[in-house]
């Protein structure tokens, strides 16, 4: 079937519209002629209901999803999303509440705001937290903020490094020189841990703080973790948490009484909000009693007389975006944590680490371990098959898509060779990491008998391989008839 | 075991085994003993049943817009989002996938959002537009990022007073570790040309809005030549509906233009997950944050879509990254190009109109009213009106009759006194305008 869908502006016809407004009921009034729209938006398209019902169904179909196969995106956690969730979180009282409105008419709201951010902070052992981060990315940056803005308080003005392993998601690096701060790698060690040596070495007075990942993104867990917090804090540093792999340790550890002082929880991983083909996530942190008062503002109390208001904390680093955070998340991430409660929340991760370690086990002795261990929630391979030449990790991973899996994360974490980052997730049945792990063995040997296979990788995709470069050289990035006309006609 | 997990004892058995530890227990022995296994104190698990009452108990303690008249608005607006909308955003190939890593196997994430950068630049008439950004707010902010890296060793930014106060709080969040000075903003009542007047040679960008957050619409012709001839550049926060009828800030020569998406089919949420909308000129493609979306070609020569542009980006940039984003707004832009597909060019016009004059109509009527005054100007759908009680007393005496009336600007700007900000759209009727007249008379 020739899935190819025209751009919407191709399927446009003058004259065409898709709603059904109100009339006008009240009379026109004089329109300020000087600052009309000059341009008659005629390149806007014009389309029926059911038409763009078509084409952004048709389209669609042009996806791979969870709903549709394993999705072991390493690092992302491609759990199921709960169905119930997308119901609750369109009931009218959420989803069609205004977020300025009284706070006598908003109680049941912030109610649902002030629980969750009670069991967050219950879950991770912090005694605050606030939901109003957009994401996890947005999630340290407010902690990083937080850090600068406590040590400034405290008088300490020199604090103008943090540390960040060589194998830390991308976005801790970049979150650091967001906030003016020079970023110190540290190595890591042959077990896949912060190597201890070159922190001690690293740390100093102008030390802000240190970012880590616990597990980390080998999907290990770093089991000096303790003595690590205690030199941090000994040199007068903070110690940041990132909760992209929070799913491993729920009922498992609390990052807060481990020595954390802050972390952000991905609500869009770890809690099943949906992760939206890129968002929207939600990245709600918790912190210590000492980082609270800098926490971005709104969060929720409880009044003497029980009801709930909004406050903002006293040094607050202030808003990190506007109103209260992405509140239909909340909802969704509510429903989960009441839906399983402790025993269910410590069951996520217990099936989400054996789930990572059978997959493991089945696959090391073909695609050798980064680090030879038990692995948590995911395992980090390398795409290095004996007697197979000329294959890299993204052929292999091009191939799973014929198989009718989504690859995992490849190329990450970067101090990995050929990385190929598996993370099957808890909600993945073992029938089907059976089929997975035989696919990945079926690969293998298609990678020394017949190698051309994977280079041609993907055939039963929409489309196969792209050309990204010309993407890049000749950028066009929104609808251009002439250049659309050209890339059909070269066909 | 919950019905979320579909591994059964047996098979969990028969996996522990395979992987080679005795018990599930001890696949976490890296985890140091003394804080292995911590009890969580979290309310017992419900069913679904038991859920659904519990969120309904929740839900129906909140007024929303089935049962209130809403008036409010000052940065979050009561606009209609077509039904069509949510059938798309259910579809679980667009909302449970993510980040379209795999083109071969994300097309259409991918070109739902090249669609959805195509239509914001037909809507504003700029050259490029992002992929999204968490709301309006962080929008604005990662414009100043961008123009500071565009402009170089500038240390500058200015910010007119009549821009959203949440948002001139964020902007200055997300500076507050770089030594920017943020200036402009500080004498209530100041203009545009007062914020004008203090842009130099040290500043790198010029913020305004229009409507600006009082509602008042602006003419920006030649304001961007001002701000240019200093070396700086000029943002405008505009409002997307506003420009199915008014003035584009590509026609005023914007070098960035952001704005909250939240009116394009996004529903209230109670404040999130809204849309931020970026767009710039191509010549600073290279220095935007977030993702984009381009055209090219398969090995078969079939057209397709790809993420591009990519060494922007914190996963391969780390520190030299234009910004620390990751994840962005996703499916909040799908529902912005589901509603823009379903409006089309007249329904964006439509929509504008009705909000116009329906805005009019109340300010006109309102105007009438002994002891209230509508602040001069020209506006599109919100407007002030001063009060001759203070705002608290008179929402409170309209919430008895299910309508939430305007923002009360008491706490941003004293200075007006007892004024209301109330934003008329759409979705509120003449009959519920009358009410509300009628009701604000009867109060005075």
């Amino acid at each position: 079937m020739d899935t190819y869908e025209p751009h919407i502006y191709e399927l446009s016809a003058p004259g065409k519209h898709g709603t059904n407004l109100p009339r006008l009921d009240v009379p026109e009034a004089a329109l300020p002629t000087a600052l009309l729209r000059q341009d008659g938006m005629n390149d806007f398209p014009e389309l029926t209901e059911p038409e763009v019902m078509r084409h952004y169904t048709r389209i669609s179909q042009r996806n791979a999803s969870p709903d549709t196969m394993m999705y072991p995106l390493g690092s992302c956690t491609m759990k199921a999303t709960p169905k119930l969730h997308e119901e609750v979180a369109r009931y009218a009282g959420f989803a069609a509440a205004h977020p300025l409105q009284d706070e006598s008419l908003s109680q049941g709201a912030l109610q649902l705001m002030y629980e969750l951010q009670d069991y967050l902070g219950e879950i991770s052992g912090f005694e605050a937290v606030s939901l109003q981060p957009a994401a996890g990315a947005q999630g340290e940056f407010t902690g990083i903020l937080a850090f600068r803005a406590y040590h400034l308080d405290r008088g300490d003005l020199d604090r103008t490094e943090v540390l960040v392993p060589n194998a830390a998601h991308g976005t801790n690096p970049a979150t650091a020189a967001m906030v003016g701060l020079k970023v110190v790698e540290l190595k890591s060690n042959a077990r896949g841990n912060v190597d201890m040596d070159d922190l001690r070495a690293k740390l100093s007075p102008r030390t802000a703080g240190m970012m880590l990942t616990n597990p980390n993104t080998l999907g290990l867990f770093e089991d000096q973790i303790v003595e690590i917090c205690q030199l941090v804090h000994e040199a007068g540093g903070l110690m940041y948490g990132d909760g992209a792999n929070f799913n491993a340790i729920l009922g498992i550890a609390k990052p807060g009484k481990l020595g954390f002082d802050f972390m952000h929880y991905n609500l869009h991983k770890t809690f099943t909000t949906p992760h939206g083909g890129g968002g929207p996530g939600s990245g709600a942190v918790g912190c210590t009693a000492e980082l609270a008062p800098f926490l971005p503002g709104p969060r929720v109390r409880q009044t003497a007389s029980g009801n709930y208001e909004l406050f903002t904390p006293e040094k607050s680093i202030g808003r990190m975006k506007a109103f209260h955070g992405n509140f239909a998340m909340l909802v969704r991430a509510w429903t989960y944590i009441r839906t399983l409660g402790a025993a269910g929340l410590r069951e996520v991760s217990e099936i989400a680490v054996l789930n990572a370690n059978y997959v493991r086990v089945k696959l090391k002795d073909i695609y050798p371990q980064a680090v030879d261990r038990i692995c948590m929630h995911e395992t980090v391979l390398k795409g290095q098959i004996a007697g197979a030449q000329g294959i890299r990790t993204l052929d292999i991973a091009k191939r799973l898509i014929d198989y009718g899996f989504h690859p995992p994360t490849v190329y990450f974490p970067l101090i990995v060779p050929e990385a190929l980052m598996i993370e099957p997730t808890e909600t993945e049945g073992k029938r089907t990491l059976d089929i997975f792990i035989q696919a990945m063995r079926d690969i293998a040997r298609e990678a020394v008998e017949t190698p051309d296979v994977l280079h041609d990788a993907p055939t039963t995709a929409p489309v196969r391989r792209l050309d990204e470069v010309r993407a890049a050289r000749q950028p066009i990035l929104r609808y251009n008839a002439e250049a659309f006309a050209q890339i059909l006609n070269e066909q | 075991m919950s019905h979320y997990i579909s591994i059964t004892a047996t098979e969990r058995a028969e996996m522990l085994k395979a992987i080679g530890v005795a018990s599930t227990d001890d696949m976490f022995v890296d985890v140091p003993e003394g804080w292995r296994f911590p009890a969580l104190d979290l309310p017992a698990p419900m069913s679904e049943p038991e859920l659904v009452r519990a969120l309904l108990a929740r839900s129906n303690k909140n007024a929303h817009v089935h049962t209130h008249s809403i008036f409010l608005g000052a940065g979050a607006y009561n606009h209609f989002v077509p039904t069509a909308i949510d059938q798309i955003l259910r579809r679980g190939e667009y909302y449970t996938s993510y980040t379209p890593y795999q083109p071969e196997i994300s097309q259409g994430t991918l070109q739902a959002i090249f669609e959805y950068q195509s239509m914001i630049c037909s809507l504003t008439g700029m050259e490029i537009a992002n992929a999204s950004h968490y709301d309006g707010a962080t929008a604005l902010a990662e414009a100043a990022i961008m123009a500071l890296n565009v402009t170089r060793n500038r240390r500058k930014i200015v910010v007119a007073r009549s821009v959203n106060p949440q948002y001139r709080a964020v902007l200055r969040t997300y500076l507050q570790g770089l030594e920017i000075e943020v200036v402009g903003d500080e004498t209530p009542g100041s203009s545009i040309d007062d914020a004008l007047a203090l842009v130099d040679k040290q500043t790198a960008l010029l913020i305004v809005q229009s409507p600006d957050f009082f509602g008042r619409m602006h003419d920006l012709r030649g304001l961007a030549e001002k701000v240019q001839a200093q070396g700086a550049l000029l943002c405008v926060h505009f409002d997307p509906l506003a420009l199915g009828l008014f003035q584009t800030p590509a026609e005023v020569g914007a070098d960035i233009a952001t704005a909250e998406g939240q009116p394009l089919g996004l529903g209230l949420n109670f404040g999130g997950p809204y849309l931020g909308v970026f767009t710039t000129r191509q010549k600073h493609v290279h220095k935007i944050a977030g993702r984009i979306v381009g055209v090219t070609k398969d090995v078969d020569g079939q057209l397709a879509y790809v993420l591009t542009l990519r060494a922007r980006e914190q996963d391969i940039r780390r520190e030299r990254a234009t910004s620390n984003i990751c994840t962005n707004q996703g499916l909040m832009a799908l529902a912005a190009t589901v509603y823009m597909s379903l409006m089309g060019r007249q329904g964006m016009r439509n929509v504008a109109e009705l909000c116009y004059h329906r805005a009019h109509y109340a300010a006109e009527a309102l105007a009438r009213l002994p002891g209230y005054q509508v602040e001069p100007g020209t506006f599109f759908k919100e407007f002030v009106v001063h009060c001759p009680r203070p705002v608290a007393e008179l929402n409170a005496a309209l919430r008895e009759h299910q309508i939430v009336g305007g923002y009360d600007l008491a706490e941003d700007e004293p200075t007006l006194g007892n004024a209301m900000l109330l934003a008329v759209t759409e979705m509120n009727s003449k009959a519920d305008i009358d009410r509300l007249v009628e009701l604000l008379g009867q109060f005075g």
